[in-house]
Formats: structure tokens, C-alpha cells, sequence
């Protein structure tokens, strides 16, 4: 038997060198003369063990070894790579079985049950792992049963606002039949998340069967992915399988022979943070700068040039096709409150154990970084986790006990955003954390309110002068001024969220601000 | 990216390739960057023509997004991440280290053309922060060793 290898493709794999070490592979094993079948699958996750190589035995069981460079490779063949017993290989690097890292088990993978089993771009894989199975389903329904299955499921929109997407395709649905459009928004810019861009690179059938679906259910016939220029990776990723699914007839005039038509196209971004915001997004596709429009008219009723829109994000598409193969209450039996399902989390920054971590909602922030992420990387004390990207809060240690979840978030002054966690140790300076967000908004603001495109402007300046010791508590009461007028006065959330990291960081790390630090029974509130 | 001399009718070529397309101007202009190495000020009267838009509504875009830029880039890119992620794990004292091996700022490029040092607001790569791209290749866990090999390679 072929000697079965993977390692990924993946855009964080091959950062850390794993096409070297996967042409080290190649050429050793031609040099010893084995037969190898050699896989660039998809990332589990386990960002850390990247370039994660992998072993199948005898038994199926893939054990893992990681991080693997090109130089290790030698050494790995004379421990006995080739040797079909990956179980008695005895080396540094080795994990044991994968499935079994704790990091992978506690899991509950549903939209990324397929990343990193097997070659992302092969239709034939996608089908023999219940591919497109959601769609043929979907195909024997009515679309508005199919509208109603995805309201069951309780799916909320993952880009950040968490918008239910049952409510969004129903009211696409029921405009009267004309050119409408699916977009998917994979414009995933904030900090800390890479969820988008792991599913696009390492499953990308399951976000063009979730447009498909989402494109019969509304009665759409064209789907654009607008996609981030910086991942290029994934924009190769979804090409190829978009043109496999066409060749298979998954895509076209004719989907899977219902006589329905639906057609996908990839657009690239162009380098600007506010296009993913959803009208921004809009008029970038139209060919536009990137304004952001004032709503209503709601994108499902006047969306791209116009027409009813449906605009979800990478991570609520891709969640469809789960749905609409189990049922919409298999997916709502996870998670808590109205935060129903799982939620791709993707842990990062200064952290020891970081990656992609699906799972329920309901877990607390404290098992996410202590547990899951094992600390700090640096190992310096823990100071601060910003959750949701640049717009997010800062949370100190105290507030470890918020479940993930959109309301109890909310409730703390955060946000969940897209999920991203950013772990930062004591070494970080919040006030200069809380500088950035305001110059990030002020680089990125698209300029059309005045709150965001002034207020962070002036916020910037009003925290240097905090800084230099120019009547601080003046100044600081300025900015907290300016951060209410900009959260209740913009027009999207980039304005309306930057005071989130701002005043996150001043109300728990205040003695960065030159403020007296927090009392020990109000750091607990 | 590209380096062909910029010229009218091959400006025309791209606008016309993308024609059929809806909304046409951006990945037009992503053409542009790709043949010429940036959008030049005379490509703006001929797709703003071509496409029967005012030169104001062209210019507006190319001016808009980042990656839209006036003139050609330095031999090789490097852009180094200095977002959120990338900052908890020291990217600041790196992006410091080249701009003072380079002798530029970051958004500058060397004075020998070699170099264009960017800054960039992730590229995803956040578990194995701090990260960078160079001529379009992702590295990850940046090092000092790592950066001043980037660095020779490209020639600074």
C-alpha cells in the first residue's frame, strides 16, 4: 500500500515553511525509493504544530508531528517516516494520533468538520465526506421551507453583527422575483481571525454549496465572493473549486439538473478595512469607493446595483450546508441563549497554544486562554484579551468568567465579532493600544460621517497630549466625550466601535492612563 | 507585479478584457497594477473614457483603497503585519529594525529602489504572529534572524 502523508497548504502552514518541508518529503522519498501519496489537505487548526505533517497507519489513524521544517525531514526518515508504523515512531516532534491532542477533541467541528481531512480543491473528496448533500436536500424543498430551516437553526450573521440570517433571506425571498444576488463577504480585516480564510483554503466547496443554497432559497442566480486582497491564498482555493464545481454541474445554468441556475464569481478587495462593512462592500463591488450607505434602504431590499441582496459573511454560509443536511434544530441543540450553534473561534496573538477552535457557545473567555490556549506564549503574566478585532474590548483577568455569547458580551461593553481572541502579556501598554484604535480609525475611516471620520482624528491627537502630561484628566474626559459621541453618531460600526477598544482599555487599565489603578472589589465587577 | 511601460491602447486592452464584466472598475484597476506596477495618472482619463465615468469618479477609487498605487512599487515588497495580533508579539520592534536597516520609513522606499517597506493590517496569519509578506510570499513567526534574511535576499 501507498504510504499516505498530508501536510497543509494552508497560508499559516506555508508561512512557516510548509511547502519546503513538504519538497523535502518528496525528495527523500524518492531517494529511498517509497511510494508516498503525499496530501496538501486543509489546516486542522493547531496553528502552533504548523507545518502540521501527518501519517496515516495501517488503521487509518493519522499521527501528527510538528512544527515540521525541511531540515527535520532527514531526521524524521531515519526515526521511520517510510515505515508504515507512523505508532512507533519515536521523535521530538511527534504528537501521537491528531484527533486525540486535547486542543482537537474538545471540539465540536460542524462547519469546519472537513478542513484538514483531505485535499481542499477535490470535488470527489467533498462529495465523499456528505458534500453537496445539503444542497441536493435544499433542491427537493420549497425555497421559502428552505428560508424557514435556516430561521429553525437559529443562525446568526458570524461577520459580527450576529443579525439573524433567517429574518435576512426571508425578507430577500419574499421581494418579487427579479435579478437578485448572493454576496459573501470574505473582506475578514480585523485582527485576530483567520476563520475565513482557513474554511476558504481549506474547504471552500462548503462555502459555495452554502451560496448556492442561500442562491435557490431567494431565488438569486448570480453569488460574488468579495474577497480581501490579502489572501491570495484563498482567493487560488476557491477559483479552482469554483471551476470544479461548474465541470461538475454544481454550478452553472443548470444545478445539479433542477433546471436552476446560480453563478459564482470571486472579487477582489483592494486593501480598504471599511469595505467590510456590508454597504461599503456594496458599492466597492459596484465599482465604487468604498462609502458606507446610510440604511435603510436595507441591501435586502436595494443591495448590489439595486437589486435584493443577500450579504452574509464566509462563516454564516458556510454554516449551511450543516443545516440544511441535519436539520435546522440539530444545529440550534448547541449553544446557549439566543446564541445558537457553534462559533469558529480563532485564538491568537500571544498564546501558546494558538489556532482555530470550534465550538458551542457558552464556553468563558477564561477556559479559551487559560485552558485551550495554554497562557501566554511569552510566558510573562497574562494582561489583557482583546476579543472581536480592533473594534473589540480589552478584558482584564476579571472578566474570564463571560461566556462566549453574543448578548453577555454585549452586556460587559464587548463585543464577539467575528471571534477573533488576541491575548496580550504584561509588556503591552493599553494607552498605547487605545492610541491605535483611534489612528487605525482615523486611517481607515471612509470619511462620510463626521463622528468617525473627525472624532478619531481628534481622539489620536487628544491622547498624545494625555500622554505628554498636558492636563491629562481634561483630556482624558475629551476622549471620553468624543467616544460617546462616535459610538451613538456613526454610521457603521467602525466609528461607532472604536470607542469600544478605547474605553475598554481606559476603565480597566486606568493606571496605563496615568489614572489610579482599580480598586481589587471594582476590578471584580 | 508587472513592469511593462505604461501606454494607451494597452490601457485600452485591460478595459476592454474587463468589459463584460459588472462593475468593472476595480478589477480594472487591479489589471493595471498587475501589468504597469501601479495606476499612472494618464491610465486615469482613458478608463474614465472608456467606461464613460467622469476622470473625478476614477481618480475618487484609485485614490480610495491601498493597494491602488500612483507609482511603481521599489524591486521588492515587503510588508510587515502591525495589527492587533501581531503587535502582542513585538512586530513594532521589528517593523523599527528594518526601517533602520533600510534607512526608510515604513511606506518608503529605499533609496537604491530595492526595497518598498509597507505596513499591512493582517494578513490572517494571526496564531503565527508576527507575520510579514515579501513579493507576495506569507512568512510567519517573524524572527530578527528571519527579517535580516528576508532583507539580504531582496538585496538591502
Amino acid at each position: 500500500m501507498t504510504l499516505k502523508l498530508y501536510i497543509p497548504k494552508d497560508a499559516a502552514a506555508v508561512a512557516c515553511g510548509a511547502d519546503e518541508a513538504a519538497a523535502a518529503i518528496v525528495k527523500a522519498a524518492k531517494k529511498e525509493k517509497v511510494k508516498i501519496d503525499l496530501v496538501r489537505n486543509g489546516s486542522r487548526g493547531m496553528l502552533w504544530l504548523e507545518p502540521l505533517l501527518e501519517v496515516e497507519g495501517d488503521d487509518g489513524v493519522r499521527y501528527g508531528f510538528g512544527p515540521v521544517e525541511d531540515d527535520d525531514i532527514s531526521d524524521l526518515v531515519k526515526a521511520g517516516l517510510f515505515e508504515k508504523e507512523p505508532a512507533k515512531i519515536k521523535h521530538k516532534l511527534a504528537v501521537g494520533p491528531v484527533e486525540e491532542i486535547p486542543f482537537f477533541k474538545k471540539q465540536t467541528r460542524l462547519t469546519f468538520m472537513r478542513c484538514g481531512l483531505a485535499d481542499p480543491v477535490s470535488l470527489k473528496d467533498y462529495k465523499r465526506m456528505r458534500g453537496y448533500k445539503g444542497l441536493e436536500k435544499a433542491l427537493a424543498m420549497e425555497p421559502i421551507d428552505i428560508v424557514d430551516e435556516v430561521a429553525k437553526s437559529g443562525l446568526r450573521g458570524r461577520g459580527g453583527a450576529g443579525f439573524p440570517t433567517g429574518i435576512k433571506w426571508k425578507t430577500v425571498h419574499d421581494t418579487p422575483p427579479q435579478q437578485k444576488y448572493i454576496v459573501c463577504n470574505a473582506d475578514e480585516g480585523d485582527s485576530g481571525t483567520f476563520a475565513d480564510r482557513m474554511i476558504m483554503e481549506g474547504d471552500p466547496f462548503v462555502l459555495i454549496e452554502g451560496m448556492t443554497i442561500a442562491g435557490i432559497a431567494v431565488g438569486a442566480t448570480k453569488g460574488y465572493i468579495y474577497l480581501r486582497s490579502e489572501y491570495p491564498h484563498a482567493q487560488i482555493a476557491l477559483n479552482t473549486a469554483i471551476d470544479a464545481a461548474r465541470r461538475g454541474g454544481y454550478l452553472g445554468e443548470d444545478v445539479m439538473g433542477s433546471g436552476k441556475a446560480f453563478e459564482l464569481e470571486v472579487r477582489m478587495g483592494a486593501g480598504a478595512y471599511v469595505c467590510g462593512e456590508e454597504t461599503s462592500l456594496l458599492e466597492s463591488l459596484e465599482g465604487k469607493r468604498g462609502l458606507v450607505r446610510a440604511k435603510p434602504p436595507l441591501p435586502a431590499h436595494v443591495g448590489l446595483f439595486g437589486k435584493p441582496t443577500i450579504i452574509n459573511n464566509v462563516l454564516t454560509l458556510a454554516a449551511v450546508p450543516y443545516i440544511m443536511d441535519e436539520g435546522g434544530q440539530a444545529y440550534a441543540d448547541y449553544g446557549m441563549g439566543r446564541s445558537r450553534g457553534t462559533m469558529p473561534i480563532q485564538l491568537a496573538g500571544n498564546l501558546k497554544h494558538g489556532g482555530l477552535f470550534e465550538t458551542a457557545f457558552g464556553i468563558t473567555l477564561g477556559e479559551l486562554v487559560d485552558e485551550i490556549g495554554g497562557g501566554t506564549l511569552s510566558g510573562r503574566p497574562f494582561k489583557a484579551v482583546q476579543v472581536g478585532g480592533p473594534l473589540g474590548a480589552y478584558f482584564p483577568r476579571s472578566h474570564f468568567d463571560t461566556p462566549f455569547d453574543y448578548e453577555a458580551f454585549a452586556k460587559r461593553d464587548g463585543l464577539i465579532g467575528h471571534a477573533g481572541v488576541v491575548v496580550f502579556d504584561d509588556t503591552a501598554d493599553m494607552m498605547a493600544q487605545a492610541r491605535f484604535a483611534f489612528e487605525f480609525c482615523a486611517v481607515e475611516s471612509c470619511g462620510k460621517c463626521t463622528p468617525c471620520r473627525i472624532g478619531s482624528t481628534r481622539g489620536l491627537e487628544t491622547l498624545d497630549k494625555v500622554k505628554a502630561g498636558e492636563r491629562a484628566e481634561a483630556n482624558l474626559a475629551v476622549v471620553e466625550d468624543l467616544c460617546n459621541t462616535m459610538k451613538f453618531g456613526s454610521l457603521c460600526a467602525l466609528g461607532g466601535f472604536t470607542p469600544y477598544p478605547v474605553m475598554s482599555a481606559l476603565t480597566h487599565f486606568p493606571e496605563d492612563f496615568g489614572r489610579p489603578p482599580k480598586k481589587m472589589s471594582e476590578a471584580a465587577e | 507585479m508587472g513592469r511593462e511601460p505604461w501606454s494607451e491602447p494597452r490601457t485600452r486592452q485591460i478595459v476592454e478584457e474587463h468589459a463584460g464584466l459588472e462593475g468593472p472598475l476595480m478589477p480594472i484597476l487591479h489589471a493595471c497594477v498587475e501589468t504597469f506596477g501601479c495606476v499612472p495618472q494618464e491610465a486615469v482619463p482613458v478608463i474614465a473614457k472608456e467606461l464613460n465615468l467622469s476622470r473625478a469618479e476614477v481618480h475618487g477609487v484609485v485614490t480610495f483603497y491601498h493597494d491602488f498605487r500612483r507609482e511603481p512599487a521599489g524591486q521588492h515588497t515587503l510588508k510587515m503585519c502591525r495589527a492587533e495580533a501581531c503587535q502582542a508579539m513585538g512586530c513594532e520592534d521589528l517593523v523599527k529594525r528594518a526601517e533602520d536597516r533600510l534607512g526608510i520609513k515604513c511606506g518608503e522606499t529605499s533609496a537604491d529602489g530595492r526595497v518598498t517597506l509597507e505596513p499591512i493590517y493582517c494578513l490572517g496569519l494571526c496564531a503565527t504572529a508576527p507575520s510579514a509578506m515579501i513579493d507576495g510570499r506569507v512568512v510567519g513567526r517573524l524572527s530578527e534572524k528571519k527579517l535580516d534574511k528576508l532583507l539580504k535576499g531582496a538585496g538591502a
